[in-house]
Parts: C-alpha cells; structure tokens; sequence
C-alpha cells in the first residue's frame, strides 16, 4: 500500500459509486433523508483531488491528510466515520517500510475497529457496520492464516455481498433509520450498500492485477 | 425544483453570506471553516454555548446566536451535520475561559462530528444533546429519539442562564431539565427537497399526512389520511401527554413551530386547537411560542412543543434576548 495505491483506488471507487449513485440515493430516501450518496461522492471527489498534493508524501501523512480533508469536507455520519477511519490506519505502528498484505489488513482493521468505536454501532443494527465488521474479521484470519491471498480477496468480496444484503430484513436500532422502527424493514441499509461497493471495487482490483 | 439557486455547490455559502450581512450588528459570519459568532467578543466569567447542525432548518441555530442565546453556531451542508474542525475553530473563538457547552441534537452525525470537535478542542467544554421528539420510542439500545423543536427552548433558556453568571455545569444541568421536561410530535403534508437532490425527499399523496416526521423528511409513525385539525392537533397532544404525564394545573410553555411551508395563520389555528384541548385536560400554558423556528425547508407542516416550566425555567425564559429570530426584552 502507497499513496498513490489510495489515489488509484479511490479513483476506481469514484466511477462506481457515480455508476450506481441513483440506487444509493433511493435507499436513503427509503429510509433516510436522501444526503448518504452526496457525502460520498463529495468525500470521493475531495480525496481525488488531493492527489498532486499528497502523491510525494509518506503514507502516513498521505493518509492523516486525507483523513482531515475527509473529516472537515464531508460532514453527516459519513464524513465522522469516514475520517476516523483514515486518522486511525495512519496510527497503526511501522508505516515507514514496505507495505505488504498482511501489514494493509491489519492498518484496515484498526481503521474499522475504530469506526466502530466512534459509531458505537455493532453488526446487526443496520448500518455500514453491518458490511465492515465481518469483512474486518476475515482481514483478521487472513493476516494471521496461510489462505491464498487470491483466495481471501474473493471470500471478502462475497461476505460483503451477504452481509450487504442482510441489512433488508433488519430493525435499525443505530443511525437515521433508527426512527423507522419496523418500516426500515424491507429495505438495504444505503450505508452497507456504498461500504460493499468500495470493498468490492477495491478487492476486485487487486485481483485483476 | 423550484428555488431561489444560482449554483447548487454555492447555495450554502450564498446563504450564509447573505445572513451574515442582514444581521450585521448582532452576528458575524466566519468560512472555512463556516460558523455565525456573535459581533462581539464573549465576556470573562461567562459560559459559550454553541450549538449547530445541518442546515436548512434555519433560523435554528444561526437564528439564535446573539446576546442571552447561542455564542456561536455551526452550519452544516443541508441536512448533513457539521464537521468537527468547525466547532472546534467556533470554541477557540468565542470561549473567554469560562467554559463551552455545546448543545447537540440526537442525531448520529451531529453526536460524532461535536464528539470529534470536543476532543480536538482542548479548553474546559461539556455537552448536553436534546431528544425531545415522542414519536420515537426511547431506548438506551438504540439511537433513541431525535432531537427536534425543543431545542429552541433549551438554546433560550440555558442561554439566559449563562448570560447571568450560570456555570457551566449548572446551564449543562438546566439544559438537561428542560429537554427532560418538554416533548415534541411533528406531522407533515409535505415534503421537501434538498438542493442538492433536487427532487423531494419523499412521495405523499394529496390527501396524505406523516405523523411523527422528522426535521429533515424522515418518516415518523405512521402515514395517515388528512383529517380536521382539531382531530390532529388532538393525536399529537395526547403523544406528548402520554410521555410527558404533567400533574394538573401545571404550568406549560406551548410551542406551535412551523416546518417551514405552513403559514402562521394555519400555526395560530394549530395554536387555538391545542388551547382548547390542553384547556379540557386542565393543563394551565402560561407561556407561548408560535413560528417558524425549527424549520425543514420548505415543508408543509407543523410541530407542537408542549415544556412543562418551573420558576427557574420562566425567568430563564422570560429574560432579555436579542437575536435574529428571537427578541424580547431589550
């Protein structure tokens, strides 16, 4: 992982989150108020732009930069959780050498670990938590396991799609949709929506390389 | 969409701009990043507060940032919470030592972003967040019920105190006592459209009503057919007395707040209804509040706020204030 790796992908996540802002949008105003997709695509397009000034930085200042421009420029939940995440990964311990797979899982599970501590959300509440957990879990086995590295991508690509789509038949007890009571049900979460559409596109291109 | 834009991306800083000039002598607006602070520095020994949120429900907060309310204010993008570097340049600007409570509504974005300035701001600061709204059942499990209209009062009334001397850990206890006491039913004929979507939130028919909404479209309880006033008026005091349970004969404060596309007349009709009722049920209003103050855009619709007063909650309430929505006294 590099800086210039995060630009790319955040790139690729741009375009798909555009392909597929319609759907988002609908979920929300499903069972939110309608501004989820606006926060992401302003988060994604803030990060983009970012790229001539963090492309010669270290990844750890790479990574704090990005997470203060996602936390001042975004806003809503997103742009708190979203910033969290950031301001963590660039907290894990040894940035300084070579990134390899196991050392990218583990800055990704302090990145989610946090989120979940500043969203004080767990699986099954209906939210982006509901898609980051388990796939944070797996990063978790796959770190410390001998599963092939291809292998594992397309496992998480999968759990995030199950999971993705488990938050239809659930109660929200956390976020916006909390107020819903049973009339959130029936409908995906928008957050676990654009969170599996990012790991998607993310795992997706490590495997086509 | 039909509104007054020249650029959607400038909408907000438009706005804002334009308040910033027509209040002048009470308020100056800061950008990036984007607060309202009162024209004058806050005096030493006296508690900040500061509050703020998406934005689009205006007056609510920049509204009430002026002397015995709000020292500052953090606007968000529409319907969106503000993001913590904001409130923590906010803090840095206007706290004379004394200390910044920062008043928050239950919604889980404005929790995290003010957790987040809070902790980047390394002065004395405390908060206390509203959840007035009864159409959502409360639960410590969950993310509870929303923080609406109420707000208002709490801004009015820990304002005063902080304005006459309050500590800060006595306004944090006299913001804590009125949310307590008030409760919150919101009903909407409409709905409203965000900019930056530029088509409504959500569908409802012509002859249909969303009990229980939230401020931003969010559906509440139920939907329902449109029915008589006195019949709604009716359904959303008996919510509220239902959770709030006043004794008899115990003072009130009514507030008829508009959603922001209902007109005062239709709010002083809701007004007279809910006299009428509270009336039968020998609840004694000794205080009133009728406008458009926690608003939703443009949507059709209203919420009644009924606050249950002791002596310090009136005089607290009946103290001086000078702000661009809200002025008595001086």
């Amino acid at each position: 992982m590099s800086v210039n790796f995060l630009i790319s992908q955040a790139k690729n996540i741009q375009i798909v989150i555009d392909e597929n802002a319609a759907e988002i949008e609908a979920l929300d105003q499903n069972i939110g108020d309608g501004d989820h997709i606006f926060n992401v695509q302003r988060g994604l397009k803030l990060v983009v732009e970012l790229e001539k000034d963090i492309k010669n930085l270290t990844l750890q200042k790479g990574l704090n930069m990005i997470a203060m421009k996602v936390l001042s420029g975004i806003g809503g939940s997103s742009g708190a959780l979203f910033g969290t995440f950031f301001m963590s990964m660039a907290k894990t311990p040894d940035l300084d050498g070579n990134i390899d797979f196991n050392k990218a899982c583990e800055m990704v599970i302090t990145g989610i670990n946090a989120m979940k501590e500043r969203g004080k959300a767990d699986v099954g509440e209906k939210t982006m938590m509901d898609v980051l957990i388990p796939v944070s879990e797996k990063l978790n086995e796959l770190k410390s396991g001998n599963t092939d590295m291809n292998e594992g991508l397309s496992e998480i690509i999968k759990i995030a799609e199950d999971r993705m789509l488990a938050t239809k038949d659930m109660l929200a007890t956390k976020g916006r949709a909390s107020f819903l009571g049973e009339r959130a049900k029936g409908h995906i979460d928008p957050g676990a929506r654009s969170s599996q559409l990012i790991i998607d596109t993310i795992c997706k291109s490590l495997l086509n390389k | 969409m039909k509104k007054f834009i020249n650029n959607v991306d400038d909408f907000l800083k438009e706005s804002l701009n334009g308040f910033g000039k027509a209040h002048s002598d009470i308020i100056k607006v800061n950008f990036e990043p984007n607060f309202i602070s009162r024209k004058t520095k806050t005096k030493e020994g006296k508690v900040s507060l500061i509050s703020g949120g998406g934005s689009g429900h205006e007056p609510m907060h920049g509204g009430f940032v002026g002397h015995g309310m709000l020292d500052a204010a953090c606007p968000g993008f529409v319907f969106s919470a503000p993001t913590p570097d904001q409130m923590q340049a906010a803090a840095e600007h206007v706290d004379s030592g004394a200390g910044v409570l920062f008043i928050v509504k239950n919604y889980s974005g404005d929790i995290m972003n003010f957790q987040m300035g809070a902790e980047m701001y390394s002065g004395k600061n405390d908060s206390i967040i509203t959840n007035d709204d009864v159409a959502v059942e409360d639960s410590t499990f969950t993310t509870g019920r929303r923080g609406v209209a109420a707000t208002v009062l709490v801004e009015k009334i820990v304002g005063s105190l902080a304005e006459n001397g309050g500590s800060l850990e006595e306004c944090k206890k006299l913001g804590e006592k009125v949310n307590k006491n008030s409760g919150t039913m919101g009903v909407a004929f409409t709905s409203c459209t965000v900019p930056a979507a530029g088509k409504p939130t959500f569908d409802i028919g012509n002859d249909e009503m969303e009990f229980g909404v939230g401020i931003h479209g969010e559906p509440g309880r139920k939907r329902e057919k449109i029915q008589p006033s006195k019949t709604i008026v009716n359904n959303m005091l008996e919510a509220i007395l239902d959770d709030l349970k006043p004794q008899k004969n115990e003072k009130t404060l009514l507030f008829i707040n508009g959603m922001g596309g209902t007109p005062l007349t239709e709010l002083y009709l809701v007004y007279d209804d809910a006299c009428e009722i509270l009336k039968s049920k020998g609840i004694e209003i000794t205080r009133s509040l009728v406008g458009n103050y926690c608003t939703s855009l443009e949507m059709q619709g209203a919420s009644i706020t009924l606050l249950k007063c002791d002596e310090e909650i009136l005089k607290n309430w009946d103290a001086p204030v000078h702000t661009a929505a809200m002025r008595w006294g001086m």
